[in-house]
């Protein structure tokens, strides 16, 4: 993933802090922001993967004008080989996330983030056949060029949908 | 919220439990799919990810319980105070789900003249079941 501008604006803050069930006014009362420790509005700990909005080529968003994977007038737009669950054309599932935090995100913030593919390896799963895992590392910098967040995801593809835990 | 931790507070094995999410309704995992911008049927489109995918239910991000996860972590710490946060999906959450997540201190200690706290985490389902493992570390007074 390369995203060239992933502007961090107050809205999004708030309408990711809502659906992560956090009602903490540092994410949405500019006023009570101002008056805190932190100064101004900040972003919640996961918010860089919101990122994903901002990358031209990701592929779980619909892309205008072309064929989509989820359900319409049949229950699914593209229709492929059977096998290769979790991903449903989508690239795995999400395996591991972890975060290094350089310093507050604040809205206002104008990041990039360029990523590095990490680690490859297999393990024999219990649920779903053989896993098949991948590492990524994203650094976001800001306008200023410093770095705010490190993040490193672990994704894993399953022969087959896991069965349900 | 303007909590912060003091360094003589906090003990090894202490811990802190907050319930993220009762009944985890598919609303809300519509309303992460907006905001993320995670898309994939398989959180949204309970059509596709039965019929298609073969999976009993859409099912949560797991970013959604970290994220909400991550909710529990900063009403305690405080905000802007955590450096790090990583975690493992360890099972999967469906709508329905009630959530509990807990911080376990496990150590306390000094990193660039900073005092710091690092924490287990876990966040289990109504059944114990853990849906999230993983760890924290944040900067205390």
């Amino acid at each position: 993933m390369a995203v060239k501008s992933f502007p961090v604006e107050f809205s999004h803050i708030m309408m990711f802090a809502r659906s992560v069930g956090d009602d903490n006014p540092i994410y949405h009362d500019p006023d009570y922001a101002k008056s805190s420790a932190m100064g101004s509005v900040i972003a919640p700990p996961t918010f860089v993967q919101a990122s994903a909005q901002f990358d031209p080529d990701y592929g779980l968003r619909p892309k205008i004008g072309k064929p989509w994977f989820g359900s319409g007038k049949e229950p699914t737009g593209i229709k492929r080989e059977p096998g290769g669950g979790g991903g449903g054309g989508g690239g795995g599932l999400h395996a591991e996330q972890h975060y290094e935090y350089h310093q507050p995100l604040r809205a206002g913030d104008v990041l990039t983030a360029t990523s590095m593919p990490g680690k490859t390896w297999e393990k024999e799963g219990k649920r779903g056949g053989k896993l098949m895992f991948s590492e990524n590392v994203t650094e976001y910098r800001n306008q200023k060029g410093e770095l705010v967040v490190t993040a490193r995801g672990v994704g894993v593809r399953t022969e087959r949908p896991a069965d349900p835990a | 919220m303007t909590t912060t931790l003091k360094t003589k507070d906090l003990k090894v094995g202490d811990s802190f439990t907050q319930r993220l999410v009762e009944d985890l309704k598919r609303t809300q995992i519509v309303q992460y799919a907006g905001a993320s911008g995670d898309y994939n049927p398989l959180h949204t489109d309970e059509i596709f990810t039965t019929k298609v995918a073969g999976y009993p239910s859409v099912f949560a991000h797991g970013m959604l319980t970290m994220g909400m996860t991550g909710k529990m972590l900063t009403d305690h710490v405080g905000d802007g105070r955590l450096t790090k946060y990583g975690v493992r999906f360890t099972s999967q959450v469906w709508p329905g789900d009630t959530l509990d997540a807990t911080a376990t201190v496990q150590k306390v200690f000094e990193q660039d003249g900073e005092k710091r706290v690092e924490f287990e985490v876990s966040t289990k389902n109504q059944n114990g079941v853990e849906v999230l493992k993983g760890y924290a570390e944040a900067r205390v007074d």
